[in-house]
């Protein structure tokens, strides 16, 4: 409309990236970590006994399902700069509330139903917590952590119900038929195809970025900001209570206490896989390359026999190094270039002042 | 230029000549001189932007000048930062205070340097004893065992001064220290800005207040686009002289302001108020008109204007958008009804500085760029590319992040951004600030075409250039309240100065 009689475009082109595809694409954060799994991968086939056996990815992908699944909704969370530190007390609930509502005769594909159901109500609260009393999410997710665990093991005491169909049980430990990968990696495709769609090809995604990048910026532009955020803690009530409902049914035990501390191994994931603990930075592959280095690494350590303690602290260097690599690299490279202006004779930019002539063609 | 007073009693105390600070292309202060003597009360006026902060800034260490003499008790000095400055014995009180709300008075007054005893322990008695002392000498009844929260900022600015006293300043500046006080608080500190005077301390004032300057002040120098301009003493000159002489100069030519028919009303404001920051606020752009809002800094402008948008709640008063009601409160809302507003803090609220080019451009427009609910690259950036190419936005490419950009391809990619949600009503808050002058009348050109298109701009400038080049009708805002109404003719600088600096009663 008004802007067809403006000024008629300049002979000014642009090209669409700086950068060129393969560098784009292979020179990430994201993919170190992918390339970091290939490694541990290869060099567990070789050295460790039995790391190659098909049985090993089984349970490999048993063991992370759970962990993979909650990492999908936590990093668009982390990616708007929030947290959901009660992931894993939903869990717990989710696992409570489908035994206790299957054993009171409800048919069990219900009993999940409603599980889900509560996990979204779960995650209602923080998001109303959050977003509309506006406390940070933070403080809210690590009372409702409490809070939901509470709920969970009140429900149920310290007993435990195993009892649940057969056909269910089995259908979570299943394997996919011809290969060793369990059916429920089926299930995590749907939801990784789903969670990336949703955060890189749709406008909701572009406002989820924008609030990690700058929330002020963002409602100016009139992202709803609010909605936004209830929304993803909505989500990841939901999946947190559909890992619940697969963590019961592959252990065959609805338990108060179930997946305790699950939460941290969520958030080292997403953080392993790239996506910045500030927010506005991360791609979804990251994470899932997280889980899974994380899974191989723990999975090979183990079969060499080496105790869970030493397992922990190797997971946590390697959490803390990913985590302080960025700033260090953008240190290194703000030095490199500080030293280059020197020897230059440039003057260094003034505080208030932009560095943009730079980037002028 | 007008020499300073020559016969002075004092050696003067503190001496700038030709102080010079830019940002990267910007230009704050070209050339800066100011005269402090001990014993006398000096005043610092100029428009916004004229470069008062950026001097007041210089003086406390924390901007460096480049260029410029520097004199503090006859010797040369270089403040590297805002430390030293105090050492040296200058104080400044900003218009907000930082007091460490949950420390008490007295502590607050010592951070930092509490006296101690053996043992390193503070001692506690002594620094009552001295915050009692001077409080007694400046006649100030606050009590120096409560927090700090919950003062008022006349108390907390009398808190700052007792600090700045404790250190035994021998200069001290006040940057609109009245701003936000009432009658009897700016009398309070009036009271204690001339018992200081009476010490011998020099003392710097910053007022856009004229009866201020004339009450409290014996000297006064003006300052204009970052340039000394006159000192003079306060008996010889009068409102009108000074007046003159901080707008003095040719406007007419600067903007090439064309006068377009004007249509029906697009945005109506009526009664529109927020407590405590503006009241009952009314006005009316027309389509192809450019309404200004003009007024001094902390007038309450860019609250009306984000109030209006949504950005911000609003308590009473409707928002009307080409005839229909607009709930207040959603700027989601105000954008589909053809309302956009470039903000006034690029950095902050209009650009997402850590995206990039494209990423900005569409940011608003995302929802129509998706394709059977798929969004891509290839469509932001074709559209982006389009837009780039228009404002000839200076990038290498469209992922080049915006917070690399110069101010001016910044406010570019910013204003890009609003026009391709392609609005009836413009709302633009401060459009050029900090760019540079070639982007700046480019600005100026494409709002100007932009009205003549038939869209209702609304423009809040603190530049009276611009205020009075571009706009067809201006409305000065003072206090949060509507003073006047001026059409072009009407728009003198000194009927807006006037208006922005006095309230309704006076004014009538």
């Amino acid at each position: 409309m008004a802007s067809a009689t403006l000024a008629p475009p300049s002979e000014r082109t642009y090209r669409d990236f700086q950068r060129p595809l393969w560098k784009r694409v292979l020179l990430t954060r994201e993919m170190a970590v992918v390339g970091a799994l290939a490694l541990v991968i290869a060099y567990a086939s070789l050295t460790v006994k039995n790391f190659g056996a098909p049985i090993t990815y089984t349970y490999l992908f048993l063991d992370i399902a759970a962990i993979l699944l909650i990492a999908l909704p936590m990093t668009l969370i982390i990616v708007t700069g929030e947290i959901d530190l009660s992931v894993a007390s939903v869990v717990g609930l989710s696992s409570v509330l489908t035994g206790t509502l299957h054993q009171a005769g409800l048919p069990f594909p219900v009993a999940a139903l409603v599980a889900i159901v509560a996990g979204a109500v779960a995650g209602s609260i923080n998001g109303f917590l959050v977003t509309v009393v506006g406390l940070p999410s933070l403080a809210v997710t690590i009372g409702t952590l409490a809070l939901f665990r509470g709920l969970a093991v009140g429900l149920l005491g310290t007993t435990a119900i195993t009892d649940f169909p057969e056909t269910w049980r089995d259908l979570a430990t299943s394997k996919i038929p011809g290969t060793p990968i369990p059916s429920v990696v089926i299930l995590i495709v749907v939801l990784a195809i789903v969670f990336a769609w949703l955060l890189h090809f749709t406008p909701f995604g572009r406002g989820i970025f924008a609030i990690g990048q700058s929330k002020e910026a963002a409602h100016f532009s009139g992202v709803r900001v609010e909605r936004t955020k209830f929304i993803l803690f909505v989500l990841s009530g939901a999946v947190a209570a559909l890992a619940g409902i697969y963590y019961t049914l592959r252990y065959g035990s609805a338990r108060g206490d179930n997946a305790t501390g699950l939460e941290l191994s969520v958030v080292a994931a997403v953080l392993l896989g790239g996506v910045s603990i500030f927010g506005g930075r991360g791609a979804l592959h990251g994470p899932i390359a997280g889980a899974l280095l994380i899974g191989a690494m723990a999975s090979a350590l183990r079969l060499a026999s080496v105790t869970s303690d030493v397992i922990n602290v190797i997971t946590g260097t390697l959490l803390i190094l990913s985590v302080v690599m960025p700033s260090l690299l953008a240190w290194a490279q703000s030095r490199r270039a500080r030293r280059r202006g020197k020897r230059k004779g440039e003057t260094p930019a003034s505080a208030g002042a932009t560095p943009g002539t730079a980037a002028s063609s | 230029m007008t020499a300073p007073p020559a016969a002075s009693p004092a050696a003067p105390t503190l001496v700038l000549d030709g102080v010079a600070k830019s940002f990267g292309p910007v230009v704050a202060l070209r050339s800066g001189s100011l005269t402090l003597r001990p014993g006398s009360v000096h005043a610092l006026i100029g428009e916004n932007g004229a470069g008062k902060s950026t001097l007041v800034k210089i003086i406390a260490g924390l901007y460096q000048r480049d260029a410029g003499t520097f004199e503090y008790l006859g010797e040369p000095v270089d403040f590297t930062t805002t430390a030293e400055s105090k050492d040296a014995g200058i104080a400044v009180i900003y218009q907000e205070p930082t007091l460490f709300p949950d420390l008490s008075v007295t502590e607050n007054v010592f951070m930092g340097r509490q006296p101690t005893m053996s043992f390193g322990r503070i001692d506690k008695k002594a620094m009552r004893d001295e915050v009692v002392s001077l409080f007694e000498q400046l006649g100030v009844h606050v009590d120096p065992d409560r927090p700090t929260r919950g003062l008022s900022i006349a108390d907390q600015q009398l808190v700052e001064i007792a600090k700045a006293m404790s250190l035994d300043a021998k200069v001290l500046v006040m940057d609109e220290p009245t701003a936000a006080l009432s009658g009897v608080e700016v009398e309070r500190l009036f009271s204690v800005a001339r018992a200081l005077r009476d010490e011998g301390r020099a003392i710097l004032f910053i007022s856009h207040r004229f009866d201020e300057v004339f009450d409290l002040c014996d000297t006064v120098t003006v300052m204009r686009d970052g340039e000394y301009i006159s000192t003079s003493a306060i008996a010889d000159t009068t409102v009108d002289q000074l007046v003159r002489q901080m707008v003095g100069r040719d406007v007419t030519d600067l903007f090439p302001k064309v006068v377009a028919p004007v249509g029906d009303v697009l945005l109506k404001v009526e009664g529109l108020t927020r407590t405590g920051v503006f009241h009952d606020v009314s006005f009316e752009v027309r389509a192809g008109e450019i309404v200004a809002l003009a007024g001094l800094v902390g007038a309450g402008r860019s609250e009306i204007a984000r109030a209006a948008f949504g950005v911000d709640p609003y308590d009473s008063g409707t928002v009307t958008v080409a005839g229909k009601p607009l709930p207040g409160g959603d700027p989601t809302k105000a954008m589909s009804r053809g309302l956009a507003l470039i903000p006034e803090d690029r950095r902050r609220q209009g650009a997402v500085l850590d995206s990039g080019i494209a990423r900005n451009v569409t940011l608003t427009i995302r929802d129509r760029l998706t394709r059977f609910g798929v969004l891509t690259n290839a469509a932001e950036n074709a559209s982006a590319r389009e837009w780039a190419a228009r404002f000839e936005v200076r990038a290498p490419s469209l992922d080049t992040l915006a917070g690399t950009l110069s101010g001016g391809n910044q406010q570019k990619v910013v204003i890009a951004k609003w026009l391709a949600t392609e609005p009836s009503v413009l709302i633009v808050d401060e459009p050029t600030r900090g760019i540079d002058v070639g982007t700046k009348s480019e600005v100026h050109r494409l709002l100007s075409d932009l009205a003549g298109q038939g869209l209702a701009i609304l423009m809040i400038s603190s530049e009276l250039p611009e205020v009075l080049g571009m706009a067809d009708r201006v409305l000065v805002v003072h206090e949060g309240r509507i003073t006047a109404n001026l059409t072009r003719e009407e728009a003198t600088p000194e009927a807006v100065m006037h208006a922005a600096t006095h309230s309704l009663e006076e004014t009538r």
